[in-house]
C-alpha cells in the first residue's frame, strides 16, 4: 500500500532516526511512505483565531501536494495525508477540519494561493500512523516481532494533540488504549499511569524552561512510579522536553534517576529485527542501550 | 526628427509622467527626469541593484521587478526601491557547520515563514524562494544553495516578507556553506586560483585596466570564450 | 482575588473583541472551575483560566497584564472538558493576538542565547515564535 507521507521539518534533523525507524517498520508490513513533494512545514501550533486565515495557508497547501500526487500518480486513489509527528498531525488536521466546516475560508484560500497549479477542495484526510496500524490491525505488526520485549516495561506518552481536542483524537480523550494496544503488539508490556497524557510544556521550552522542567519531572516520575522502564512518544517536541531536558530536571532535583524516552517506531524497529541504523537509539539523548543489555534484548 | 513614438502614462512615485511606450521602467524614470544615483547599477539585469515595485492598471497584483528589464505600461504605478534595510549576521565561515543549527543561530527568523508564498511571487528572477525557505527549515542546505542559484540580492523577498525574513542573505548563506564544504572540489579551480598566484594573468589585468573605455567595450564584445578541452 | 470593578462600555467593547477574535460564546462559562482543575499549568498562572474567563466576562483588559495567557501551551484539556463546551484555549489565544497584533513580542528572538537556539529542535522555535512573537 502506498501513502503520501508528510514528514515535518524536525524529522529531517534531530529526528531523523523517528523517520528512518518508521519508514523502515512500516515496509515490513506492507505500507510504502511517499514522501509528499515540495511540501513545507506546517506551523507546528494550529491557528487558534477566527480571524486569522493566513496561518491557514501553510497547512493546506501540503493538502494540494496530495491532490497533485493523485493527479501525476504518484498515488493511486489514495487521499489520506500520512503524519508521525503530533503537532503535524494535529495542525494538519485542524486546519482540514475548518476549511471542511468554513467553505468561505477555503475560498478565499484557494483565491490566495493562485499560483498553485491545482485548488483544495477539502477532500484530504489527515491520519497518524498509529490509527493506519490500527486500521490494518495490530496482528499484522505482532506477526513480524521477531524479538522479544516481554521484559520491558513500556509508559505509552501520548501528550495532547494525538488526543486532543476531541474531534481530532485518535482515540478516547481520558482513556485512550491506542497506544497500549500497538505496545502489546510489538510484544511489550504496557504500563498504566496517570500522566501519559499531561502537557508536556510544548513551545514554552524556549522561553520558560523553568515550567517545563517541572512538568517534566512530575511525568516522568510519575513513570517511574508506575514501574516503566522506558518511555515512547510520537512527537519530537514531547521528545525533546522529556528526553533533552532531563539535564536540567537532574539540575533542579538532583535525586531524579533519568529514563529513556524514545520514538515507539524505534522500539517498534527494534521488535523487527533491524540493526542499529535503523532503531537509532544514538539519536536520543538519555541512553536506551543499558537498559535493553539488562533485559537480555541485542539491540 | 521628433520622436513620433506612442507616449503613455505612467505615475513614478504619484507623479503622472508622459513617457515613451517600450521605455523599461528604468528608462522610463529617467525620461521623466529622475537623475538615479542609488537604485541603478549595470542596466543588464545581472547585478540586482534596481529593484522596483509597480501596480500595473486594472491590476490588484504588486509586483516586483528589476527597473532595467520591466518595460513600463499604460497606467502603470511604480516606484523605485534604492536600498533594502535587511538583518546581516556576521559569520566565520571556518566555524559554522553546513547543518540546521547554522540556520538557528543565524537567522533564527527563517522558522517564522508562514509559507504564504508571497516571497516568490515578488521575486523578478522567478525563483521558488518559499521553497529555499523550507529547504532551510529542514537544515537541507544543498537544497536551498540549488534553488537559490539565480539570486541576485535585489531583496523584494525580503522586503514583502509578513514574517520579516531576510531570505537572500539567508540564501547566501546556505550557497556559501555548500560552496565550502559539500560541493565537489574543482581541480581546475584549485589550478586557475594558482595561476593567479603566480602572477600568470598581471600582464593582462594591467592591459585591461590601463584601456579607455570604447577600446575595453569593443574588446568584451568580441571576445572569445575559450573552453579548456 | 477581590477587585473592586466599574463596567463601562469601553468594557463592552473589549468583550466583544475577545468574543469575535476567539469565537467562543463566553457569557455561557459559569465559572464551575473545570478547566482550572484540569489545567497542567494553573499552577504557574498569576489568575486561573476560569479567572480569566471571569476578567473577559466583565471586560476587564488587564487580564492580559497577568502572565496566565502567555503561559497557556494551549493544551486543550480545558477544551475537552468543559462541560459548558468551550475552548478557554480559544480566549487565552485571542488575549495573545490582542497584545501580539500591537507588535508586541514575547520573546526577543534575537536575545535567546546562541546555543540555546542551537539546542531547540525546529519544531520549539516554530512553535514559540508563532504564539509568541507579533
Amino acid at each position: 500500500m502506498k501513502i503520501p507521507y508528510y514528514p515535518g521539518c524536525t524529522l529531517k534533523s534531530t529526528a531523523k532516526h523517528f523517520e528512518d525507524s518508521a519508514i523502515e517498520s512500516a515496509k515490513k508490513i506492507g505500507i510504502e511512505f511517499v514522501e509528499l513533494p515540495r511540501w513545507n512545514c506546517c506551523g507546528v501550533v494550529a491557528p487558534l483565531a477566527t480571524d486569522d486565515i493566513m496561518r491557514h495557508v501553510a497547512p493546506v497547501r501540503n493538502m494540494i501536494r496530495v491532490l497533485e500526487m493523485n493527479r501525476d500518480g504518484l498515488v493511486k486513489d489514495e487521499k489520506r495525508l500520512l503524519t508521525l509527528c503530533s503537532m503535524c498531525y494535529s495542525t494538519l488536521k485542524r486546519s482540514n477540519l475548518r476549511v471542511n466546516e468554513l467553505i468561505d475560508d477555503l475560498d478565499v484560500l484557494n483565491d490566495f494561493m493562485y499560483k498553485e497549479e491545482m485548488n483544495y477542495d477539502g477532500s484530504v484526510k489527515i491520519v497518524h500512523f498509529l490509527e493506519v496500524l490500527k486500521e490494518m490491525g495490530f496482528d499484522k505488526v505482532k506477526d513480524k516481532v521477531v524479538k522479544s520485549l516481554e521484559n520491558l516495561n513500556v509508559a505509552a506518552y501520548y501528550g495532547c494533540k494525538l488526543l486532543r481536542p476531541k474531534e481530532i483524537g485518535i482515540d478516547n480523550s481520558e482513556v485512550p488504549i491506542i497506544f497500549e494496544d500497538f505496545i502489546s503488539a510489538i510484544s511489550a508490556n504496557p504500563v498504566d499511569w496517570h500522566n501519559k497524557s499531561k502537557c508536556c510544556g510544548s513551545f514554552l521550552t524556549v522561553d520558560n524552561k523553568e515550567v517545563v522542567v517541572d512538568l517534566g519531572y512530575d511525568i516522568l516520575t510519575d513513570a517511574q512510579k508506575s514501574g516503566a522502564d522506558i518511555i515512547v512518544t510520537s512527537c519530537p517536541l514531547c521528545a525533546y522536553n522529556l528526553d533533552n531536558r532531563q539535564k536540567n530536571i537532574k539540575e533542579k532535583y538532583p535525586e531524579f534517576k533519568e529514563i529513556p524516552v524514545v520514538y515507539f517506531t524505534q522500539l517498534m524497529a527494534l521488535a523487527f529485527g533491524f540493526p542499529k541504523e535503523i532503531t537509532g537509539f544514538d539519536g536520543n539523548y538519555i541512553n536506551s542501550v543499558k537498559l535493553f543489555k539488562s533485559k537480555n534484548i541485542k539491540v | 526628427m521628433t520622436d513620433k513614438r506612442k507616449m503613455i502614462n505612467v505615475f513614478i512615485m504619484g507623479e503622472a509622467q508622459k513617457v515613451p511606450e517600450g521605455s523599461t521602467i528604468l528608462n522610463a524614470i529617467e525620461y521623466a527626469g529622475y537623475q538615479l544615483k542609488k537604485g541603478v547599477g549595470c542596466r543588464e539585469g545581472f547585478c540586482g541593484a534596481c529593484a522596483t515595485v509597480y501596480r500595473e492598471k486594472g491590476d490588484y497584483k504588486l509586483k516586483g521587478g528589476l527597473a532595467c528589464q520591466t518595460v513600463a505600461t499604460d497606467g502603470m504605478s511604480l516606484v523605485q526601491i534604492p536600498f533594502v534595510p535587511a538583518e546581516k549576521p556576521v559569520y566565520d565561515m571556518d566555524k559554522i557547520t553546513p547543518d540546521i543549527n547554522t540556520i538557528k543561530e543565524l537567522f533564527p527568523t527563517v522558522f517564522r515563514c508562514l509559507a504564504c508564498n508571497t516571497c516568490t511571487k515578488a521575486c523578478p528572477q522567478d525563483i521558488q524562494v518559499m521553497d529555499y525557505v523550507q529547504a532551510l527549515k529542514q537544515g537541507n542546505i544543498a537544497e536551498a544553495a540549488d534553488l537559490s542559484f539565480d539570486c541576485i540580492r535585489c531583496g523584494l523577498c525580503a522586503l514583502r516578507c509578513p514574517a520579516e525574513i531576510v531570505q537572500y542573505n539567508a540564501g547566501t548563506l546556505a550557497r556559501r556553506l555548500y560552496g565550502k564544504y559539500l560541493a565537489k572540489k574543482s581541480p581546475e579551480l584549485i589550478k586557475r586560483v594558482e595561476e593567479i598566484e603566480d602572477g600568470k594573468y598581471d600582464q593582462e589585468i594591467k592591459e585591461l585596466k590601463e584601456m579607455n573605455r570604447k577600446d575595453l567595450t569593443e574588446k568584451y564584445y568580441s571576445r572569445e570564450i575559450k573552453l579548456d578541452t | 482575588m477581590i477587585k473592586k470593578i466599574k463596567i463601562t462600555s469601553h468594557n463592552q467593547t473589549f468583550y466583544e473583541k475577545v468574543k469575535t477574535i476567539s469565537g467562543e460564546d463566553i457569557a455561557v462559562c459559569d465559572r464551575c472551575g473545570v478547566c482550572t482543575g484540569s489545567c497542567p499549568l494553573t499552577i504557574e498562572m498569576e489568575i486561573s483560566p476560569s479567572n480569566i474567563m471571569k476578567m473577559v466576562q466583565l471586560g476587564q483588559e488587564d487580564v492580559m497584564d497577568y502572565n496566565s495567557m502567555w503561559v497557556c501551551s494551549t493544551c486543550n484539556y480545558c477544551t475537552a472538558r468543559c462541560p459548558r463546551g468551550l475552548d478557554v484555549s480559544k480566549v487565552t489565544e485571542a488575549l495573545r493576538q490582542i497584545r501580539l497584533r500591537t507588535s508586541f513580542d514575547k520573546i526577543q528572538i534575537d536575545k535567546i542565547p546562541k546555543e540555546e537556539l542551537k539546542d531547540l529542535p525546529q519544531i520549539a522555535l516554530v512553535g514559540a515564535f508563532r504564539r509568541l512573537t507579533s
